[in-house]
């Protein structure tokens, strides 16, 4: 039989490698500085010199947007990060040993769950105010509970395997199976996780920058404070708008197929709980 | 029924837990209102009077205790920013969000399924194909991107809607219904396509069971097939679904009402939340809060009565 090539995957890392060089090649170089404001470009329509035209203050929106896509692939990226990290080494210990532990946390998880996660961001941060560390901190707790569940649902799949048990006989300390034997077993889903991860984390930067509650417009450029910026000129000036929001959809759609590749199936969160009974 | 006075223990437990986490929280942020409210004129002795009179003096725990019996009896407190209480503050933008939240449900019910089952009926079609890539799009445009071209193709080009003219209900109640469509259509598309997309990939799962085959073979026909078997068995993964997306909708309404200026509460919570006014941001909240637990209760306790094998298992 042949195999169809697997779409989903291909179109995601060429539109995520799309994005991804146009913010490597910003991080060195931008056709204009993304800040330096100009009178007599003021609003410009994309032409020849400004490709995606000028805003406002005749900054080149090009720039800005190979700027801010750089700055919310970092924020997303620190996020995950933090979310995966955190995320696997709880999912992965509470799935491998079980016990009242793994329940606690996971009732915890539970209810942490339930909440939109932009709305425990902006609890969060009207605590500690708004600006780029603030939200890197924030959105990698809150991913924290997605990644563990995921991560705990594999190894309580994987813990009563026979290759596990093999190992237990040998004499394989229990740490080196969870990260050594188990995990590389699981990482397609991790990678898929990772993918969905990105995904939410590029949404709920550029939500709370476009609300006003991201990154500062002093720190530096992102898509969604430039999606806010622009919606007063969107009769005059409609580009500004269309480009940041394109290039914020252009990310999530790249993030979304990978994992959509990659095979990942979205745990449906209440259905979660009955699963858990299922396996206990 | 014991199972459900069960769930309702939880429930009340919960809601007790998440109530001391959102009074709490809000405590350790440094500082205090009263410097602020009383701006330029802040003295020492006006400072102490004012920190008397909002109860600031007392200790943490008494406090909480004195905030939930005022949030239980309908006192919500003073908002510090408005000066004015947080119970008339709300009275009317609750009702705003929950229309807008309601008509986006419905029509995310009303565009989904009767998509979601063509699609199903007639999977790995051509026009199945493009569909679902139209879909996958239409799923990674962020709420508020397509709240903000709507605004441009529907408003500002094509007026049939006038962007920031938000009417309320108690003035023409047409004309406020009219403008909550596009805002309302923003946040339900994005959903709309999950859901067919769950919808779609749930039925053809339940398609290749065996039951499926003995009722064609007893001469059913295809829709009927469809309609009595399959939807009804396809649609237990989807009510979950639709219960997670209730309550992601009114986080979502909080964006929309920013892109369309609709004083509803969540441009409250978004002024209250920049201006660091703590009453008004613990009662959204709270309010959030029991809106979501109530959901998810009311989802966990619903299974049973759906599916009989949850039931009896």
């Amino acid at each position: 039989m042949r195999k169809t090539p697997n779409y989903s995957l291909i179109f995601g890392c060429a539109l995520t490698a799309l994005m991804v060089s146009v913010i490597v090649i910003g991080y060195f170089w931008t056709p204009f500085d993304p800040d330096t404001m100009s009178t007599s470009s003021k609003s410009m329509p994309p032409n020849s010199v400004h490709l995606l035209g000028t805003d406002n203050f005749g900054r080149d929106i090009l720039s800005r947007i190979m700027e801010g896509a750089g700055t919310t692939l970092l924020i997303a990226f620190l996020a995950v990060s933090i979310g995966a990290l955190v995320g696997t080494l709880i999912g992965g210990l509470t799935g491998y040993f079980g016990g009242h532990a793994d329940e606690i946390i996971m009732r915890i998880n539970d209810a942490v769950t339930a909440f939109p996660s932009i709305l425990l961001a902006l609890v969060v941060i009207t605590i500690t105010g708004n600006g780029k560390t603030n939200i890197i901190i924030v959105l990698g707790i809150l991913f924290i509970p997605s990644f563990a569940r995921v991560i705990r649902g594999e190894f309580v799949k994987q813990r009563n395997m026979d290759y596990v048990k093999n190992a237990k006989l040998m004499g394989v300390s229990n740490m080196r199976i969870i990260f050594v034997h188990i995990l590389p077993n699981i990482a397609t889903v991790l990678l898929s996780s990772i993918a969905i991860g990105f995904n939410n984390a590029v949404l709920a930067e550029a939500s709370m920058s476009y609300l006003g509650v991201g990154v500062k417009p002093t720190e530096s450029a992102s898509l969604g404070r430039m999606l806010l910026d622009s919606q007063a000129y969107l009769f005059s000036a409609p580009w500004q708008a269309l480009s940041a929001g394109f290039s914020i959809s252009i990310l999530i759609l790249g993030f979304a197929l990978i994992s959509e590749g990659l095979g990942y199936r979205p745990t449906w969160r209440p259905a979660a709980k009955r699963r858990r009974k299922a396996d206990a | 029924m014991r199972y459900i006075l069960k769930k309702a223990g939880v429930f009340i437990l919960t809601l007790l837990v998440i109530s001391a986490f959102v009074f709490f929280a809000f405590q350790i942020i440094p500082g205090d209102p009263t410097a602020r409210m009383l701006g330029t004129q802040a003295t020492q002795e006006k400072v102490e009077a004012l920190r008397e009179e909002l109860g600031l003096t007392d200790p943490a725990i008494l406090r909480y205790f004195h905030w939930l019996k005022g949030f239980v009896t309908g006192d919500y407190g003073i908002s510090y920013s408005y000066n004015m209480p947080v119970k008339e503050l709300l009275a009317g933008k609750l009702g705003i969000t929950a229309a807008l939240s309601l008509l986006s449900f419905s029509m995310i019910l009303l565009i989904s399924f009767p998509i979601g089952v063509l699609l199903a009926r007639f999977a790995h079609s051509i026009p199945d194909r493009i569909f679902m890539i139209f879909n996958q799009i239409i799923m990674s445009i962020p709420p508020f991107f397509i709240g903000i071209l709507f605004t441009y193709f529907f408003g500002l080009v094509l007026k049939f809607f006038t962007p920031g003219g938000f009417v309320d209900r108690t003035i023409d109640p047409a004309a406020f219904w009219g403008y909550l469509v596009f805002p309302a259509l923003a946040i339900a598309l994005p959903k709309s396509a999950m859901v067919i997309k769950l919808l779609r990939s749930s039925m053809l799962r339940e398609m290749n069971e065996d039951y499926v085959r003995t009722a064609f073979s007893r001469g059913n026909s295809r829709w009927r097939v469809i309609r009595i078997h399959v939807l009804r068995n396809a649609i237990i993964p989807v009510v979950t679904f639709l219960a997670v997306t209730l309550v992601d909708i009114i986080a979502g309404s909080i964006i929309i009402e920013q892109v369309f200026s609709i004083p509803g509460i969540g441009r409250l919570l978004l002024s209250s939340i920049i201006g660091r006014d703590i009453p008004v941001v613990q009662t959204i909240i709270m309010i959030i809060a029991i809106i979501v637990i109530t959901v998810n209760y009311l989802a966990d306790v619903s299974y049973k009565y759906i599916d009989p094998r949850i039931r009896f298992r």
